[in-house]
């Protein structure tokens, strides 16, 4: 089967984001950008099912700027085969982006979408979710085993009270949670030989999909602050505190 | 107005979390009808008609319900929306499942995780692992909405709601429920608990954890929570995590024991009342946002602590 893997380029994970002093949105001049963390382990996820022999082919794509572009590649050199980059300026909402995805679903007719389960830029978490609405298929989601068996997926998804496992029809949508797998790092030779894989552009404003956003960002705002603490110099002390100043035990 | 809530619960008991996003949906403003959507819940809509301020509650019982699977569920929610201007649900595992399902279909874009509502269309939520809150207002004339339930206040228990039954029969049956293995505990819940102990890396084994953490833990009649490194080393299971991807609580007291304080640790529980770290290292992260520090080795301080509570 075929399987495709969108990855988005976000801030990278280790940044401390902090919120422009006009207050219209967080400041991303000259941030380390990377690919989002539960993408990477959806991509391990996609290239292991075609090691195994599950999978024949790994598409990746990315909707965002030029530079998204360094992630696709990163993607091939983990052992995707080819990449799909659909180029827009704007910052869309996961809706413009799921209705981009079902497109290129359209497209290229993959059997199985594994992603991210949520982007840590804006911490939305609903992206794959769409993607299978608007598609009409089944959702794994929080994923931390997938298995094909016959014609149908078992997915194991992380879920309040512990681990639930669902069985899919196929085509299904996947979204990939920590422990589904540890991605592996490219090795140079692969970083190499993924320069030459074929990565196509296309414009994402050409897709004739309404990309116009139902939100608008009225302002964007430091989160409350808290009063620096106190080191407490034993545990009596501690306990003392706790229960005389902060009262709470 | 009118908002239509969807409840969480196990078919057995409605969750804590229902009574805080009752109260969201009511500063969305209008009537608030309560749906409850499972297998053999008949007790759950019970319990849900005396959640107060609640105009109804739904009832749709159906073994397809049984697990609240996202595509039933969405089914089911997209067909009862036609009524509502809002349909407002917990960022709960299953709130997050179903809910953006529910979003596509009605051509809406999600509102995640709301930690207020500023009016009827326009919310405050955490970008960027909660380093930053972002005001939105939606355009949509449907709202869908997942609230993050430990930043409101739960309504009370004394409603009187009628309750009506509901579901169209139409299931998209491509989706089933194969198995699950929940973590059972005698513990508080974490998500809603008032004192919450949760262990770090640092703790090196689930032996540690239930040496050094649980007994503290019990005597506080405390929920028990552990950092990303404690679960992916496999010291606790993944339903223990807190953090920007994990739970987020907001307790009155908080105690970290061996836990950096990574901002994606952070983001789940830096609204807590009076936050304690333990930590060997005096320039650990943790203690930036720890009302009490104690600069220690776990493994010396944790009985005495324990005892000493
Ligand atoms: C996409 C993504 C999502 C993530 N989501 C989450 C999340 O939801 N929740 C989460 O927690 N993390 C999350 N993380 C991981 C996060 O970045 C950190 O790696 C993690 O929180 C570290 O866990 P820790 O503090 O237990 O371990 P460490 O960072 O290794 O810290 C261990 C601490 O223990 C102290 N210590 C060691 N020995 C002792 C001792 N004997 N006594 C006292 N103190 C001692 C050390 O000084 C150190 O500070 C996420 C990461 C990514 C990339
Ligand atoms: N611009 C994008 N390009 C490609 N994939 C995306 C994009 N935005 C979101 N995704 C995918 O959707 C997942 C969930 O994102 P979100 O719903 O925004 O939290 C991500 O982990 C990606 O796999």
């Amino acid at each position: 089967m075929k399987v495709l893997v969108p990855v988005k380029r976000v801030v990278d994970y280790n940044v401390k984001v902090r919120v422009k002093s006009d207050n219209t949105d967080v400041d991303l001049a000259n941030v380390k950008m990377s690919m989002n963390p539960f993408d990477e382990i959806a991509v391990e996820e996609a290239v292991r099912l075609k090691e195994a022999g599950t999978a024949e082919e790994v598409v990746v794509v990315s909707i965002g700027p030029d530079k998204a572009q360094d992630q696709i590649r990163q993607a091939m050199a983990m052992g995707a085969d080819r990449g799909l980059l659909l180029t827009t300026d704007q910052d869309l909402e996961s809706l413009a982006v799921a209705k981009l995805l079902q497109k290129v679903v359209e497209d290229e007719s993959p059997q199985l979408v594994v992603m991210g389960k949520q982007a840590i830029d804006d911490d939305r978490n609903q992206t794959g979710q769409m993607l299978a609405a608007l598609l009409d298929w089944p959702q794994g989601t929080f994923a931390s085993e997938v298995k094909k068996d016959g014609d149908k997926l078992h997915v194991t998804r992380e879920i309040d009270g512990g681990l639930q496992t669902v069985a899919l029809n196929l085509p299904a949508i996947v979204t990939a949670d920590l422990r589904l797998n540890e991605p592996r790092y490219a090795s140079l030779p692969n970083i190499m030989k993924a320069k030459k894989k074929p990565l196509e552009k296309k414009a994402a404003a050409d897709y004739g999909v309404d990309l116009e956003p139902r939100l608008t960002k009225l302002k964007v705002t430091e989160p409350p602050q808290r009063e620096a603490g106190i080191k407490v110099e034993s545990v009596a002390e501690l306990v003392e505190k706790l229960k005389n100043e902060a009262g709470v035990i | 107005m009118a908002v239509l809530v969807i409840a969480d619960h196990n078919n057995e008991a409605l969750n804590d979390a229902v009574f805080k996003v009752v109260s969201a949906a009511q500063k969305i403003g209008g009537d608030v009808d309560l749906l409850v959507a499972g297998e053999n819940a008949g007790g759950v809509a019970e319990a849900a008609s005396k959640v107060a301020g609640v105009r109804k509650v739904l009832h749709a019982d159906d073994a397809n319900y049984g697990k609240r699977l996202a595509e039933p569920m969405a089914e089911l929610i997209v067909d009862l929306a036609g009524s509502y201007d809002a349909i407002v649900s917990s960022a709960s595992t299953d709130g997050k499942n179903f809910m953006p399902r529910v979003a596509a279909k009605l051509d809406v874009m999600q509102i995640s995780a709301i930690t207020a509502v500023e009016s009827a269309d326009t919310f405050v939520r955490p970008i960027y692992a909660g380093n930053a809150m972002a005001t939105v207002q939606s355009k949509d004339a449907k709202k869908v909405i997942t609230v993050q339930p430990t930043a409101f206040d739960a309504v009370g228990n004394d409603g009187s709601a009628s309750v009506e039954t509901v579901g169209n029969g139409a299931f998209p049956g491509i989706s089933e429920f194969v198995a699950e293995e929940l973590t059972k505990s005698d513990r508080p819940e974490l998500a809603s608990a008032k004192i919450v102990v949760s262990g770090g890396r640092a703790l090196g084994s689930n032996e540690a954890f239930e040496e050094y953490i649980y007994p503290l833990a019990d005597k506080l009649g405390a929920a028990i929570g552990a950092s990303r490194a404690a679960v992916d080393a496999g010291y606790m299971p993944n339903d223990y995590q807190v953090g920007q991807t994990g739970k987020v609580v907001a307790p009155e007291l908080y105690v970290a024991v061996g836990i950096s304080g990574a901002i994606q640790h952070l983001a789940g529980m830096k609204d807590s009342k009076v936050i304690v770290a333990i930590n060997k290292d005096e320039e650990a992260p943790i203690f930036q946002v720890a009302d009490y520090g104690l600069v220690a080795d776990l493994f010396e301080v944790m009985p005495q602590l324990k005892d000493a509570v």
